[in-house]
């Protein structure tokens, strides 16, 4: 049986920047209504460069895992560069292979990410 | 007889690993006759039905209207009452938007269960927006089945005009007393409709016994093509209700101002139907009778009870639906392990699964959870197959405690 890579499992059992930032400049809930993930991220800027970076929410281990690794790459970049991430990015740093029917698991939490930023 | 090689697809591998087909409450797979007698008619025979003189579509509307009776003997009804649809889900829009629109007023009350299948709750709240009518559901008791004090309760309720229940819900698995229901609800006068889509390639189906107005089921869920379903309406009721859609087929005249309905089944049946999906469908109704019900009925229960001694070893499982009267259809809570990851990692090494709320989203909601893992077994699976399932589900989990 070919397993999710243990970096997945391994986020997915013991979540990065998890939980509500109270003072967060952005805040945006993003769901998969077909099956049911649902990811709230929160963000806080320190002039340009994003600050902090926190989730919450349940569903999958690549929707939650995802989050995840991506909380610890994004931290330190400007908005511009986040709003340029796409899904060849998240498939280099998940480091697995996403198959297409996981893509909107893979990329709830960065569509979470951009909204909050364009929406604001 | 059951014979597993009536089923080609049964044969294929994915990624090297024997096909484990689990995934028969979505679509059941299609044994070699039906395949067959699909590619006949579009070799052979094809032809639009009703349509012309020539002798052609004389031999494309024998083999289509010859489908309409088996299916009305299939199901005790007589071939006005068989009007072929798209599936399960036409027919209950066909039912709302016919006789619905035309016989429920605001206020009235429609009464479902809270396991039905999305087919059977939206066209019912898209009437609610419409015209403002009600909708009960029947709850359940912690067994997953139907709590049947309520249910009487819900029935006495004074403008209630519809009882729309399925006989077997595509998540619990767990045969309901459809039957007792009905003879509640026609005491009040109560017109009901039966959702066989689940159930109907699992147990024996007669309209007459269970007294319905009307009764819905889809072809490919019982081993038929995609595409073609069956509603069944009485006689009576059906003639009362006007045309759903328009078009040809369903006219006996069509001037510059006004048409005249054609008679029953047609009436209902306009445009050019799904002529080889009735034909695969009669064929499909008939390979489960050469298979019989019988022998259906007791492998189902051999499989039932094996998988649910073999998934009571796995501690982190729990089974929703526990009722004794339980069909192989089993939706899992995995501790540590969310569905779509199983689904998604089991599927790689062969094992067809279905994770998500199965079109049962009010059902997950009642019961507190977001998503489930369903496996769902039929008459050609074996006790091989489970084993396989259960100690790939087994290594599952253990990666990821």
């Amino acid at each position: 049986m070919d397993i999710y890579a243990q970096n997945i499992i391994d986020h997915y059992k013991h979540p990065h920047n998890f939980g509500i930032l109270v003072d967060a400049d952005y805040q945006q809930q993003e769901l998969n209504a077909t099956c049911g993930d649902d990811i709230t991220v929160f963000l806080k800027f320190s002039g340009n460069k994003l600050k902090y970076l926190t989730f919450t929410g349940q569903g999958c281990a690549i929707s939650q895992a995802g989050i995840s690794i991506l909380s610890d790459e994004l931290i330190g970049k400007t908005k511009k560069q986040i709003l340029a991430y796409n899904f060849e990015d998240i498939k280099n740093i998940f480091g697995v292979e996403i198959s297409a029917r996981r893509y909107n698991c893979a990329m709830l939490g960065l569509r979470a990410i951009q909204k909050a930023i364009v929406v604001k | 007889m059951i014979k597993r090689s009536d089923f080609p697809i049964l044969n294929k591998k994915i990624n090297g690993h024997p096909l484990v087909y689990f995934d028969n409450a979505s679509t059941a797979q299609k044994s070699r006759f039906v395949v067959e007698t699909v590619n006949d008619f579009y070799k052979n025979n094809n032809a639009n039905v009703h349509r012309s003189l020539n002798p052609l579509a004389l031999e494309a509307t024998n083999l289509y209207e010859n489908a309409r009776d088996s299916t009305a003997k299939f199901i005790g009804a007589k071939r006005e009452e068989i009007i072929f649809t798209n599936g399960a889900t036409a027919g209950i829009n066909l039912v709302a938007r016919s006789w619905g629109e035309n016989n429920l007023s605001a206020g009235d009350i429609v009464v479902l269960s809270i396991a039905e299948h999305h087919a059977n709750i939206v066209p019912w709240l898209q009437l609610k927006e419409r015209i403002g009518i009600k909708l009960e559901y029947i709850p359940l008791k912690a067994d997953g089945s139907w709590d049947l004090v309520v249910a009487q309760k819900l029935l006495n309720k004074r403008r209630v005009k519809l009882l729309a229940v399925s006989q077997v819900s595509n998540v619990l698995g767990i045969i309901n007393p459809v039957a007792k229901l009905i003879r509640v609800a026609k005491q009040k006068r109560i017109v009901t409709l039966v959702d066989a889509a689940q159930s109907i390639v699992h147990l024996k189906i007669n309209v007459k016994q269970f007294g319905c107005d009307f009764l819905v089921f889809s072809g490919h869920k019982l081993g038929g093509p995609t595409g073609v379903g069956v509603l069944f309406g009485r006689q009576e009721i059906l003639e009362s209700m006007p045309p759903f859609m328009g078009g040809g087929d369903m006219i006996s005249f069509v001037k510059t101002d006004s048409f005249g309905a054609n008679e029953l089944p047609y009436k209902f049946e306009a445009g050019t139907p799904n002529i080889a999906g009735a034909i695969g469908l009669g064929k499909a109704l008939q390979y489960l009778d050469n298979v019989g019900y019988g022998a259906i009925i007791k492998q189902e229960k051999i499989l039932t009870t094996y998988f649910l001694e073999k998934i009571k070893k796995l501690k982190s499982v729990t089974v929703l639906g526990t009722a004794k009267s339980k069909l192989p259809i089993f939706a899992l809570i995995i501790d540590g392990v969310h569905p779509h990851d199983a689904a998604d990692i089991l599927g790689q090494i062969g094992i067809i699964l279905r994770a998500g709320h199965h079109c049962a989203e009010p059902l997950h909601n009642y019961l507190g959870i977001h998503a489930s893992l369903r496996a769902s077994l039929s008459f050609y699976n074996t006790k091989t197959e489970i084993d396989y399932f259960i100690s790939s589900l087994r290594e599952l989990i253990n990666t990821f405690k």
